[in-house]
């Protein structure tokens, strides 16, 4: 009962939007619906077997799962990396690195992606420059493009990662690395067998984050690609989503997508806990 | 399972509100027709927007004369969000505005939107309307129905450098054959320099080269529906999707920067001085005269196949209606005829240069101002307007045409492929849209 007015709070604030957002896939519902033009019809699951049978939406699907995957194995691999370095370096190089790291994560994500673009510009970068590439373009091949977002993703979420996993990290008491130490265990050896168990909660929480994030990436690739890259070629489940609910006003097909989008996130995410559990951890 | 009594009263309760659709608004016409009250207009914030104000509001005050107890209350939207407002104010009726302007290739896509009002009759019986031009008439047309009054036309040729031709030696063009040869000479004499810069996400300036050719964008389907069928993939539109596409190579506009550009890119290249030649609109003047390129270029028609022939432009431009949900019926017809009157569009010309949607005013106008000649010969010469089918605003907002282009330009796909799935695109979006 204590538990009430948060439920409240939270039904109408998740619950609600959700309900609302499978409702309307489950019609046609189009500019003209909303503005009362034509009127609104039932279509059951007449938006999802769309869907279904577009091969864009599948080629879209695979291209996100590969590039969220990619973006969250390089943000924990350099995230983690960071924080296990920032426990070796003295106070001042420590402080350096936080604030660098600390500056990227508050860069918004708009601001961050049209710099980046404009340090890769094939006409006016200062990496083409440096590199020697002339006016080679990099958001023109698929994966030179992905390659470019993924940079950019990595950067402006490793932070979220290396704060955690350093105060993780922190929270292990010295006797226990200080052992693994004088046994002899490498840099490597430690993280991997004495620091990974311990820090697991920790990890799954990050991982889990990263995940959801990267699955649901838009403004790098909306900024950065032009909108889905040259013929579509980058387009990514949000920014797909987004073209078809807002730009050609179709919101009963863009929520569709959402509820799919939905639906998978929290398949993976439940997934992901029962094997915790079943490993006997708690979270 | 624990979760199983929370989960089934979850299910209870979404079984209780199915029963309810989602919400809409109910933008049934208004039948009030009052004949004093506040008059909302939205017309777009121009770059530079003073003049514009400035002959609105001299219309405004006759009107306000005119129409005892009227008051009316302009309000400048800006471009960018327009798409928005506009949704917006269909949805909720109340907050909309009586008069607006509107891209004319939205007018299909409002009108099955339910937010235009039907003017056929007032606008037939106006005086001034039959010396409209037949494509702005069409622009304002759907299913044979008058949706609002045209504002201006926009109309796209070809700028190029004076200076540049004259070191080398070349003459404008005059086909669009000699257009690729003239393009290729200009990059390999000078190679910082496009030839011609295209876009592959610049449809306007794509068409012209499959209307040359013969294409056609769709084709009416016989009846009284009004449905299109699309003509992309014919043989005669493959052709000129081919002579665009081939502009994008390595001697003239290579594909690694081009395939991206847009309308805008490919103006920005030109007025920084990066190109040799563009496709451009007369409203493209001011941001060329503010470039580097100042007092070095000029503007031709965009040749056609045959030599000495103009390619048929897509003729653009805004026009102005009236909303569904108004309660002033005819104030706000009469205020929509006074903001797109001869002398209204006259004196708009010369305080922004946009070219009247009148034959006769227009005419006018360009023999004031030489650097309009080439447009107006270009809309003389015929020009062409998109299906006026709402299925059209589904087609370039999600990006089949530019698709299709930047497909065959970064050799993904043949132009026989990439336009046939594109026509594919095309169909089931007249189809869905009814």
């Amino acid at each position: 009962m204590y538990l009430a007015p948060a439920l409240v709070v939270l039904g109408g604030l998740l619950v609600y939007p959700i309900y609302q957002l499978g409702l309307i896939s489950f019609f046609q519902y189009t500019q003209a619906q909303v503005s009362g033009g034509e009127p609104t019809t039932f279509k059951g699951f007449g938006n999802y077997s769309e869907l279904f049978s577009d091969s864009q939406f599948w080629q879209v699907l695979l291209s996100t799962v590969l590039f969220a995957g990619a973006c969250v194995v390089s943000t924990l691999a350099v995230g983690c990396a960071l924080a296990v370095l920032l426990t070796r370096v003295r106070a001042l190089p420590r402080l350096v690195l936080m604030l660098a790291a600390l500056g990227a994560w508050a860069t918004p994500a708009v601001t961050g992606s049209t710099v980046w673009l404009l340090l890769f510009d094939p006409d006016f970068g200062p990496v083409n420059r440096i590199l020697g590439l002339g006016d080679h373009s990099w958001t023109y091949g698929r994966l030179s493009a992905f390659f470019l977002v993924l940079l950019e993703v990595v950067w402006c979420s490793f932070p979220f990662v290396m704060v955690t996993v350093y105060a993780g990290i922190r929270a292990v008491p010295s006797e226990v690395l200080e052992a693994a130490a004088l046994d002899g265990a490498s840099q490597w050896r430690i993280w991997r067998s004495v620091l990974t168990p311990m820090l697991r909660p920790i990890l799954t929480v990050v991982t889990i984050q990263s995940v959801i994030w990267d699955f649901k990436v838009f403004t790098q690739i909306y900024v950065m690609t032009n909108g889905g890259g040259i013929a579509g070629q980058n387009l990514v489940l949000n920014v797909y989503a987004y073209q078809q609910a807002f730009a050609s006003s179709k919101y009963s097909l863009g929520s569709a997508i959402g509820v799919v989008m939905l639906l998978m996130l929290l398949a993976v995410t439940l997934v992901y806990l029962r094997l915790l559990r079943r490993q006997g951890e708690e979270l | 399972m624990k979760l199983a009594p929370r989960f089934a009263v979850l299910l209870a309760a979404a079984a209780v509100a199915a029963g309810c659709a989602p919400q809409t608004s109910d933008n049934s016409s208004s039948d009030k027709d009052d004949k004093s009250g506040t008059l909302r207009v939205w017309l777009f914030q121009e770059v530079g927007n003073d003049p514009k104000a400035k002959v609105v509001d001299s219309v405004v005050t006759a009107f306000e004369k005119a129409h005892k107890g009227t008051k009316v209350d302009v309000e400048y939207i800006p471009i960018d969000t327009r798409a928005q407002r506009v949704k917006a104010a269909f949805n909720d009726p109340k907050s909309a505005p009586d008069v607006m302007e509107y891209g004319n290739t939205d007018t299909a896509g409002y009108v099955k939107d339910g937010g235009l009002l039907d003017v056929t009759k007032e606008f037939g019986a106006w005086s001034e309307a039959k010396d409209t031009d037949p494509t702005a008439k069409q622009s304002v047309t759907v299913d044979g129905k008058t949706y609002g009054s045209p504002f201006y036309v926009g109309v796209r040729a070809l700028y190029y450098r004076t200076d540049v031709f004259k070191d080398l030696g070349l003459q404008p063009p005059k086909s669009m054959a000699e257009l690729a040869a003239t393009a290729r000479k200009i990059h390999k004499a000078k190679s910082d320099l496009y030839g011609l810069v295209v876009g592959g996400a610049y449809t306007y300036g794509a068409m012209p080269f499959v209307w040359a050719n013969g294409g056609e964008l769709a084709t009416a389907k016989g009846g009284s529906g009004g449905s299109y069928t699309s003509a992309i993939d014919s043989a005669a539109a493959q052709k000129g999707i081919k002579a665009y596409t081939s502009l994008f190579t390595s001697d003239n506009c290579p594909a690694a920067k081009c395939a991206v550009m847009g309308g805008n890119d490919t103006i920005t290249a030109f007025a920084a001085g990066k190109a040799g030649m563009a496709i451009g609109g007369d409203f493209s003047h001011t941001a060329v005269e503010a470039g580097k390129v100042k007092g070095k270029y000029a503007v031709v028609p965009l040749p056609g196949v045959a030599s000495g022939s103009v390619a048929p432009a897509f003729a653009g431009g805004n026009n102005i209606g009236v909303l569904k949900s108004t309660s002033h019926r005819t104030l706000a017809v009469d205020l929509m005829e006074q903001l797109t009157s001869k002398a209204t569009q006259a004196s708009m010309f010369d305080a922004m240069g946009f070219l009247p949607t009148f034959t006769d005013v227009r005419g006018a106008a360009a023999a004031k101002v030489p650097f309009e000649k080439p447009f107006v010969q270009t809309l003389a010469a015929g020009t062409k307007f998109v299906p006026a089918s709402p299925g059209w605003s589904e087609i370039d907002s999600s990006l089949v045409l530019p698709t299709m282009l930047q497909e065959v330009i970064s050799g993904k796909k043949s132009v026989a492929a990439a336009s046939g799935d594109a026509a594919k695109k095309m169909n089931s979006a007249f189809s869905s849209a009814g």
